[in-house]
C-alpha cells in the first residue's frame, strides 16, 4: 500500500520484518514491540534505523523509554473506528517528545487523514492510490481548528 | 443567543462540502457502506428501517425563531411536513433521500445550524438544562460551558473514534432537569463560599443496556480547569474502555470495573500532566461566548401580573394550563412556558411544519426570538411576560399545542420503536397513543399529579425507561411484543434505576396494568406525596400483588 511522507508519495525505505524472521544487517526494519522488548540489546546497537510498530492496544508508555534508539514508530488502526492510535500519537509527539517519523498503518481512507495530521502522524499508510493521491485535498478540506493539538503542515 | 464568527461558518460550511463530496464517492461506489458508515453518522445520517434518517444537533437545546423557520422549511422540502424533537434536544427527519441530505446541511449551515457528531463513537451534541437563563435559582447559565464543550468537541483529532458514543450534558441549577447523573459526563456548575464558580463533575452514568448512576469524580473542580479536566476524562477513556464488544464499550462499564476510585486516579494522573497547558480556552474566549447569553432585555416589572391572577380566575382552561405548563421565571413579571408536544393520541416529540412555525412566531412575539428543546421532547419559550400567557396559550391551543400536561403521566418520552428504528424489538408509540387515550380526562392526570412514564422499544432504553417513574421496555417473546414495567427510576438531583415490577405484560395488557398501578398509587399515597415518592416509601410489593392478581 502506498505510504505518504509529509504530503507526498513514497518509495518506502523501510521493511517490516515479521516475528519469526531474520532482521537485515543494514535496511531500515520496522519490528514489532514485543520483537523489541526481547532483542533490545542487539538491535539497539545495529547498524541501521530501526522503527517499532505498536498495535492499538500498546500505548505510548510502552516504548517511550527507547524513543531515543528509534527512527520510526508505526501505529496500527486494524479499524476506522478503532482511534486509541490518535491518543498514542498525540502522547508521542507532545509528552515524550518523539522527533521521527510517527506512521498509521491500516487500510486508511482520506477523510481520516486530518485527524491523523492533528495528532502528529507526518506518515500515512493509505488504502489505494487514490485515497494517497487525495492527501492535499483531504486535509485541506476544513482549514479551522477548535483545538490545539499537534498541528502539522496542512500544504 | 450565541452567533457564529467567521471561524464557525467557515467549518460548517467546509464541512457540508466534505460531506458532500461523501456522499458523492459512496453513490460513485469509491466508498462501500463500511467505510461510508461511520463517515455519513459523523454526520447524524442513520440508515433506520424505511429509510435514511438525519438528525440535526440543537446544541444545549437552543433555537432561534430564524433556525425554526428553518426546520419548517426542511420538514416542507425535504420531508413530509413533520419532524420529532429527541431526548437528547435534537431534531430528526425521518425521510430524506442520501443525494439531497448535503443540500438539506447547506440549508442548516445557512442559518448556523449542523448535524455534525449527533451520532457515531465521538463526543455528541451536548446537552442543556432547558431552562438555561431563566430558571430561578439559577447559579450560571449552563449554556456558556455547554458552547465551549461544542467547540472544544467538534472534530477533535483525538476523540472522532472513541469505543462508543459519549454523551456530556450541563447544568447550572441545584435541581436537575438535564438528568446530568445518567450520561457519560455531567458537569453541575457551583458556587463556593468564596463566590468562585466551579463545577462537580460525575462521570459513568448512562442507560442503555446496564443502567449506572454516575460516580463523582470532582465535587469543586475550579473554572479554569474544565477542558483540560475533560480532555484527561476523553483521553483515558479512549485508551482503556472496552473494544472487544460494543455493549460494554461506553465509559459508565470502564469506571464499573475499574472502580470509581482507581478510575478517578487515573483521570488525575493524566490531567495532572495536562492541567494549564494549552487545552483551555484562551483568555477571553469565555468572556466573549458568555456575551451571546446575557440576559435579554428585559422590562422592568414590579412583580406578578394583576391581569394574568384575573385571567386564571376567568377561565378555567387557562388555569389549569398555567398551573401545569407554566414555571416561575427569575426575571420578575415573566415566565417559563412550556410547550408539551404530548397531545392525546399523538406521538411524543412530533410536530408539524405549521405548529414548528407557529412556535416560531410565538417565540418573535413574546420571547425574544428564542425557543428550547428539552429532553422530555416538549419545547419551552423561555422568556415570556406574564401579561403576555393569556395570548400565547390562545394561540398554542388554535394550534393544538397547549395540551396542559406537562410532568403528568401522558407527557410521555417515547422512543421511535418498531415504527422507525433498525435496533426495535417492539413498538413504542401506539403504546404512548394508547396511554395517553386512557388518561385523557385531565382532572384524573392532575388528580395523580406528577407521573414520570417513559417507553423503549428494545433495551437499549433510548426511552430511558430506566428513570421513569414507571417505566416501559418493550421486548420480543417468541414474536410477541412485551413489556417489562419498571417502577420507582428518576433522573433528576436524587436519581434512582427503576426496580422491575414482575413479569413482562403482554402488548394488549399494558394500558390497564397502567391504570392499576395509578389506582394502587391513589389507594396508598401519604398525604399528598408523588407517585415516585409512594413507591420509595412502600417498594414495589403493593403494586405488585395488585398487578399480578389480575391476571
Amino acid at each position: 500500500m502506498p505510504i505518504i511522507k509529509n504530503g507526498a508519495v513514497i518509495t518506502d525505505p523501510w521493511i517490516a520484518i515479521a516475528d519469526d524472521e531474520p532482521i537485515p544487517v543494514s535496511r531500515p526494519v520496522i519490528v514489532s514491540l514485543a520483537r523489541w522488548i526481547a532483542e533490545r540489546e542487539t538491535l539497539a546497537t545495529r547498524n541501521g534505523p530501526i522503527g517499532v510498530r505498536l498495535r492499538s492496544d500498546e500505548h505510548a508508555e510502552d516504548i517511550a523509554a527507547d524513543l531515543d534508539h528509534l527512527s520510526l514508530v508505526a501505529i496500527e488502526f486494524p479499524t476506522l473506528g478503532d482511534g486509541r492510535g490518535y491518543t498514542t500519537g498525540r502522547l508521542l509527539r507532545e509528552r515524550h517528545g518523539f522527533t521521527g517519523e510517527l506512521r498509521a498503518i491500516g487500510k486508511l481512507v482520506r477523510d481520516v487523514f486530518p485527524f491523523l495530521n492533528r495528532c502528529g502522524f507526518d506518515a500515512i499508510e493509505a488504502r489505494d492510490d487514490v485515497e494517497a493521491a487525495a492527501w492535499r485535498q483531504a486535509v485541506g478540506a476544513i482549514t479551522v481548528t477548535y483545538q490545539n493539538a499537534v498541528n502539522r503542515s496542512t500544504s | 443567543m450565541y452567533l457564529y464568527d467567521t471561524i464557525d461558518q467557515l467549518l460548517v460550511d467546509q464541512r457540508v462540502e466534505q460531506f458532500r463530496d461523501q456522499v458523492r464517492r459512496r453513490m460513485a461506489g469509491a466508498l462501500s457502506e463500511d467505510e461510508f458508515k461511520p463517515l455519513r453518522l459523523m454526520n447524524g445520517l442513520y440508515l433506520q428501517l424505511h429509510a435514511y434518517m438525519l438528525r440535526v444537533a440543537i446544541p444545549y437545546g437552543t433555537l432561534s425563531s430564524d433556525q425554526m423557520r428553518k426546520l419548517v422549511h426542511i420538514a416542507e422540502v425535504y420531508d413530509k411536513g413533520y419532524g420529532h424533537f429527541t431526548t437528547r434536544q435534537n431534531i430528526q427527519f425521518n425521510w430524506p433521500k442520501l443525494e439531497q441530505t448535503p443540500d438539506i446541511l447547506a440549508e442548516l449551515a445557512a442559518v448556523q445550524m449542523h448535524a455534525l457528531q449527533t451520532s457515531g463513537s465521538c463526543i455528541r451534541n451536548v446537552t442543556a438544562d432547558q431552562y438555561a437563563g431563566a430558571a430561578a435559582g439559577e447559579v450560571a447559565d449552563p449554556r456558556i460551558v455547554a458552547e465551549a464543550i461544542r467547540q472544544w468537541s467538534t472534530l477533535h483529532p483525538e476523540f472522532t473514534f472513541l469505543p462508543r458514543k459519549f454523551k456530556i450534558a450541563v447544568t447550572g441549577s441545584a435541581r436537575d432537569r438535564a438528568a446530568v447523573r445518567v450520561h457519560d459526563i455531567g458537569i453541575v456548575i457551583k458556587r463556593n463560599d468564596q463566590g468562585e464558580i466551579g463545577y462537580e463533575i460525575i462521570v459513568g452514568g448512562g442507560l442503555g443496556r446496564t443502567p449506572m448512576i454516575g460516580v463523582k469524580l470532582r465535587e469543586f473542580l475550579p473554572e479554569r480547569y474544565l477542558l483540560s479536566y475533560l480532555e484527561a476524562v476523553l483521553r483515558v477513556y479512549n485508551q482503556a474502555g472496552r473494544r472487544d464488544n460494543k455493549y460494554k464499550a461506553r465509559i459508565k462499564i470502564l469506571v464499573h470495573e475499574t472502580g470509581g476510585e482507581a478510575f478517578t486516579s487515573l483521570v488525575e494522573a493524566e490531567w495532572e500532566q495536562i492541567r494549564d497547558s494549552a487545552v483551555e480556552l484562551p483568555v477571553g474566549e469565555y468572556a466573549r461566548i458568555a456575551e451571546f447569553f446575557a440576559p435579554p432585555p428585559f422590562e422592568i416589572l414590579s412583580g406578578d401580573d394583576g391581569d394574568y391572577a384575573r385571567d386564571r380566575l376567568m377561565d378555567r382552561d387557562f388555569a389549569n394550563w398555567a398551573r401545569t405548563n407554566v414555571a416561575s421565571h427569575k426575571q420578575p413579571g415573566y415566565a417559563i412556558v412550556n410547550i408539551t408536544l404530548k397531545p392525546e393520541g399523538g406521538i411524543p416529540g412530533d410536530a408539524t411544519s405549521e405548529q414548528m412555525d407557529a412556535v416560531a412566531t410565538l417565540a418573535e412575539q413574546f420571547s425574544f426570538s428564542e425557543i428550547r428543546v428539552t429532553h422530555e421532547q416538549n419545547l419551552v419559550l423561555p422568556y415570556v411576560r406574564q401579561a403576555d400567557l393569556y395570548a400565547v396559550w390562545q394561540t398554542l391551543k388554535r394550534n393544538g399545542l397547549a395540551t396542559p400536561n406537562l410532568g403528568l403521566i401522558s407527557d410521555i418520552i417515547a422512543c421511535p420503536g418498531m415504527d422507525y428504528c433498525g435496533l426495535a424489538t417492539a413498538r413504542s408509540i401506539p403504546l404512548a397513543q394508547d396511554i395517553s387515550k386512557r388518561f385523557a380526562d385531565l382532572e384524573q392526570q392532575h388528580h395523580i399529579g406528577e407521573l414520570k412514564l417513559k417507553i423503549s422499544g428494545c433495551i437499549n432504553a433510548c426511552g430511558h425507561h430506566h428513570v421513569g417513574h414507571i417505566g416501559i421496555l418493550g421486548v420480543d417473546k417468541r414474536g410477541e411484543e412485551f413489556y417489562q414495567i419498571t417502577l420507582g427510576g428518576s433522573a433528576d438531583e436524587a436519581p434512582s434505576i427503576g426496580k422491575i415490577v414482575g413479569p413482562a405484560v403482554a402488548y394488549d395488557k399494558v394500558v390497564d396494568a397502567i391504570e392499576t398501578l395509578t389506582d394502587t398509587y391513589l389507594a396508598i399515597r401519604a398525604g399528598d406525596e408523588r407517585f415516585v415518592d409512594t413507591v420509595r416509601r412502600a417498594g414495589v410489593d403493593p403494586f405488585k400483588e395488585a398487578l399480578y392478581a389480575d391476571h
